[in-house]
């Protein structure tokens, strides 16, 4: 018989620990018996920032890699920024104490933090991407977008992906130099952990201009997916007219990926590249569905203006992956079964986290949805990406 | 229904709170401007631990009498935030600050001498 506890503890806000901080998220997990399936978080992040000095010394051009020291920490940074408050003024706390918490010995910081919080999750592989970086694609030079991008992929395979089989990427591509994002899928493709290439967003740079072509074909070919990872710019001339930071997260973070998947879609790039795999990331879920109806509804008036498709659009995101989080979820869940109808989720729809971003979401976020049986919940929490990345099915995680 | 001990009086400072576990239960308790308060450690959200975030007062938006947005003030409710993805609660009630439909589970405290337990 289990005898009562009574244990006290007093709340410390400035000492953080990760398996700590996220001990309920490990009660879930081990009361949903994750341990007895896979779970692959399609969309987490680091703090690339704070390993720049590492990453500065695998910039090729000894110009742009002397610009990039010497201008790092200076009151003018040499990398773009955006405006934000993510932190919630200071709510989010472990954005402002996360600083404190050292990492274990073994293998590079990011690796061992990366693993705690998987663990406490009950996640067994994760998608990593950078942070700062998602503006990228917003800086003025694009050679340094293209040489960052370089480096930073370089650093993440040489230090992260090639030191841990748990953790894999979309690699940076960088977008903005449409070459550069040829030689990039070249060069890095078939480097360990590489599972695909991801495009940040925010940018303005047409997707099916001619010269992405080769690339896509490229992509095709080796049977990697593309990805588009949402983020917002506060320097978009819609989103300037927006006050406040849940204002211009929430549109803007749908807004670019609208855009792109409008342009992808009515230029007929699902027909032109029929085997390859799409993903959206970080967007949410009512976007979609609400732009399928859209266009469906003005595609029947205007076929002329998408002479490709063979069929509405709809038919073609269907085909699409997305990621779950931001998961918007509704009171009433009818609306969020149609949702979840509309876009295929039970093979097109893979959770995603964004740990540690203020917005994160947990496993349970779609294991806990009445209307999904087991195998959908499996499914949708990492088969489906398990297929798509070419991962084992077999759980390797180590819940708490 | 038991009573699980929380902290000698004179150990809980006002504006200090503990967690109790009592049994499978986690319960955060405040003392705050002279009262205690007790709600269950699990932030209706995803499961947070609710009562271990930022202490703070709640944002008003201040509209002149010509309905005209004059600035941002901090108001006299206290608030305390789950540090997971910062819902915001009520001290005095539980309430969710963006539901107030939606409500923690809230626990009785008494007070034996000097000792301070949590009812559950």
């Amino acid at each position: 018989m289990d005898m009562p506890r009574n244990d006290v503890r007093p709340v410390e806000l400035d000492v953080f620990s990760t398996p700590k901080h996220l001990e309920h998220a490990s009660e879930q997990a081990r009361a949903r018996n994750y341990q007895d399936f896979l779970i692959v978080d399609v969309d987490s992040h680091h703090y690339e920032n704070e390993h720049y000095a590492e990453v500065f010394e695998y910039i090729e051009s000894p110009v742009i890699r002397n610009e990039a020291k010497e201008g790092a920490g200076r009151r003018v940074g040499w990398l773009n920024s955006q405006v934000g408050y993510q932190n919630t003024g200071g709510r989010i706390h472990r954005q402002k104490f996360r600083g404190k918490e050292k990492a274990k010995p073994g293998k590079h910081a990011d690796i061992m933090l990366t693993l705690d919080w998987m663990d406490a999750m009950g996640v067994d592989y994760c998608c990593m991407f950078p942070t700062p970086m998602l503006f990228l694609g917003l800086h003025p030079q694009v050679e340094v977008e293209a040489a960052m991008c370089d480096a930073y992929n370089a650093w993440l395979c040489e230090r992260i992906l090639a030191n841990e089989p748990r953790i894999v990427s979309m690699l940076y591509l960088p977008f903005n130099d449409p070459e550069a994002a040829y030689k990039t899928v070249k060069k890095f493709g078939d480097k360990k952990g590489v599972v695909g290439f991801m495009v940040t967003s925010p940018r303005y740079r047409p997707v099916h201009d001619n010269a992405y072509m080769k690339t896509y074909a490229l992509l095709e070919e080796m049977g990697k997916p593309i990805s588009f990872h949402a983020a917002y710019s506060w320097d978009d001339r819609s989103l300037q007219m927006t006050n406040r930071f849940i204002s211009v997260h929430a549109l803007g973070f749908m807004w670019f990926n609208m855009i792109h998947m409008t342009n992808w879609v009515i230029n007929g790039l699902p027909v032109r590249f029929p085997k390859l795999k799409v993903m959206w990331i970080e967007s949410g879920l009512t976007w979609a569905a609400s732009l399928m109806q859209r266009l469906d509804h003005s595609f029947m008036m205007r076929t002329s203006d998408a002479p490709l498709l063979r069929e509405k659009p709809s038919h073609y995101m269907k085909q699409m992956f997305y990621s779950t989080q931001p998961m918007e979820i509704p009171e009433d869940k009818s609306v969020m079964e149609s949702t979840f109808k509309m876009i295929n989720a039970e093979t097109q729809l893979v959770w995603s986290s964004d740990y540690p971003h203020w917005d994160f979401d947990l496993p349970s976020t779609i294991y806990d949805l009445p209307f999904l049986n087991e195998t959908s919940k499996r499914n949708i929490l990492g088969a489906n990406a398990a297929r798509l990345f070419g991962l084992d099915l077999k759980p390797v995680k180590r819940i708490p | 229904m038991a009573e699980w001990f929380v902290a000698k009086a004179s150990e809980l400072k006002d504006g200090d709170r503990r967690v109790v576990t009592a049994g499978k239960r986690e319960i955060g308790v405040f003392h705050k401007d002279g009262a205690y308060y007790a709600y269950s450690n699990v932030c209706l959200h995803q499961g947070g631990p609710a009562c271990e975030g930022m202490i703070t007062q709640n944002v008003v938006d201040v509209i002149d009498k010509n309905r005209q947005y004059q600035g941002q003030v901090y108001g006299d409710e206290t608030h305390f935030v789950c540090p997971w993805h910062g819902y915001e609660y009520d001290l005095k009630t539980g309430e969710c600050i963006g539901d107030r439909k939606q409500k923690l589970r809230k626990y009785e405290i008494v007070k034996r001498g000097d000792d301070i337990y949590v009812v559950a």
